[in-house]
């Protein structure tokens, strides 16, 4: 049933990218100001949209396993950072190629992007402490609190964008309540393609979660093993 | 025994077994005192520059100086097993973590106040012009530190990497408290007084402190209980 919904889902979300890409490449005019490159945004926002989303599941999956102490909400937890992470690099990556052609740089020390990469490395900190911790439940117990810690970076990085009036463009998306910076048909666009970036989040998230069980499983298996 | 006086015993405990070994607080301050003399060779230190990046370079040194420190304090509880001994303890986890964190919070607060004058003679900056807001700065930004790094310093107690791990886990933690540490520092060596646009800075360490001790304390017990 979930290997049949993970197909699914899988096939859904190649279907709706090649549907947006001919859109996004042959549709939509180029921007007035910034010409061919602007298309960039369909994936940069929507990859952060999802990294946040990831984390936002983290952090309460983290939350629940305090208050419930099951390993499938630190399952849960540990499948959506790393999938936050790495859609988190693919914002970093698109964000430095849009940079290159519209700022000239790379990298500007600028406080939302960087931000963007202490959330980076803060999960990935996270990430590091799993593997530095054998013993499964004392993982699970102290990466969740970990994981708390954690969530205050992503929370500055989301807010960052208005206290700090910086070299990263400020909301352009109504739902910031900057209403109409943004053409209607793109910014329609740009959620289109963020439901199957986030439909293939959650495929990756279903695919870690079981491998997570299935390894908990054998090391259970093994720690028997050594008993016997 | 009342939880004030809870805290106060075990950070009397903690600071005691420092000074007779003096252990973490040597290897702080040399640490300190090496990274102070290393910025010397990154550029060059008689120039003017060195106004505008003062505040910079010695929190670096202190927030390098301090892991150390950090890294101690739940650590030295490891031999004998001192560390079962007192989660056993009649003290509740938040108690144990309070007082560890303040006898960091003095240790750290000694090797900033002797690497501030010593930065002053190397560097021939004026620093203590404006001595009791920078003292503020201090206080404030330390405590965040400190709360922050005794919490992981919990955290990562039991595994092999620690050393390795504290750093790496408090670093981009602490960018926040660091960052506007930097920034009211320069000012203030500077001479000039807090303004208008810098005020932004103190909030966000006051709002660091709080938020994060909050958060250590509600969570300590789990990290060391479970």
């Amino acid at each position: 049933m979930r290997e049949k919904l993970i197909y699914l889902m899988g096939l859904a979300a190649a279907l709706m990218l090649v549907r947006n890409l001919y859109v996004i490449l042959l549709g939509l005019p180029d921007e007035a100001d910034q010409g061919a490159i602007y298309r960039i945004i369909f994936f940069h926002v929507p990859s952060w949209f999802t990294a946040f989303g990831m984390f936002v599941a983290s952090g309460t999956a983290s939350a629940l396993y305090l208050a419930r102490k099951k390993q499938s909400y630190d399952e849960l937890a540990v499948a959506t950072t790393e999938v936050g992470t790495v859609f988190v690099a693919i914002g970093l990556v698109t964000g430095m190629i849009w940079a290159r052609i519209i700022w000239g740089i790379w990298w500007t020390w600028d406080p939302r992007l960087t931000w963007a990469l202490i959330t980076w490395l803060v999960y990935a900190g996270y990430l590091m402490l799993r593997r530095a911790i054998d013993d499964p439940t004392a993982r699970a117990k102290n990466s969740a609190v970990l994981n708390i810690f954690s969530f205050t970076s992503v929370m500055i990085t989301y807010k960052a964008i208005d206290w700090w009036r910086t070299q990263h463009p400020a909301p352009v998306l109504s739902i910031r309540g900057a209403g109409g910076a943004m053409d209607p048909a793109m910014e329609q666009m740009l959620y289109l393609n963020w439901l199957p970036m986030l439909m293939i989040a959650i495929i990756l998230v279903m695919i870690r979660m079981r491998q997570e069980g299935q390894q908990r499983e054998i090391e259970s298996l093994r720690r028997m093993a050594h008993a016997v | 025994m009342g939880y004030l006086r809870q805290v106060l015993t075990i950070c009397g405990k903690d600071l005691r077994s420092e000074f007779r070994t003096k252990e973490a607080l040597n290897a702080s301050l040399a640490f300190a005192l090496v990274i102070l003399l290393l910025f010397s060779f990154a550029f060059d230190p008689s120039s003017e520059q060195i106004n505008e990046i003062s505040g910079g370079l010695i929190w670096m040194a202190f927030a390098f100086a301090g892991a150390l420190i950090l890294n101690r304090s739940f650590a030295r509880e490891l031999f004998n097993d001192c560390l079962d001994a007192l989660i056993y303890s009649p003290v509740p986890g938040s108690a144990l973590f309070l007082g560890k964190a303040l006898a960091s919070y003095v240790l750290l607060l000694i090797v900033e106040l002797v690497s501030f004058p010593i930065f002053g003679l190397f560097y021939n900056v004026q620093w203590a012009r404006k001595f009791g807001w920078l003292l503020f700065v201090l206080l404030l930004a330390s405590w965040g530190l400190t709360v922050v790094g005794t919490m992981f310093s919990a955290l990562t107690v039991n595994l092999r990497l620690r050393e390795l791990m504290l750093p790496m886990l408090l670093y981009p933690m602490m960018i926040p408290a660091l960052m506007s540490a930097m920034q009211l520092t320069t000012v203030l060596i500077a001479g000039q007084d807090i303004t208008g646009d810098n005020w932004i800075w103190v909030r966000l360490l006051i709002g660091f402190d709080i938020i994060f001790t909050a958060l250590a304390v509600a969570f300590v017990e789990t990290v060391l209980v479970g």
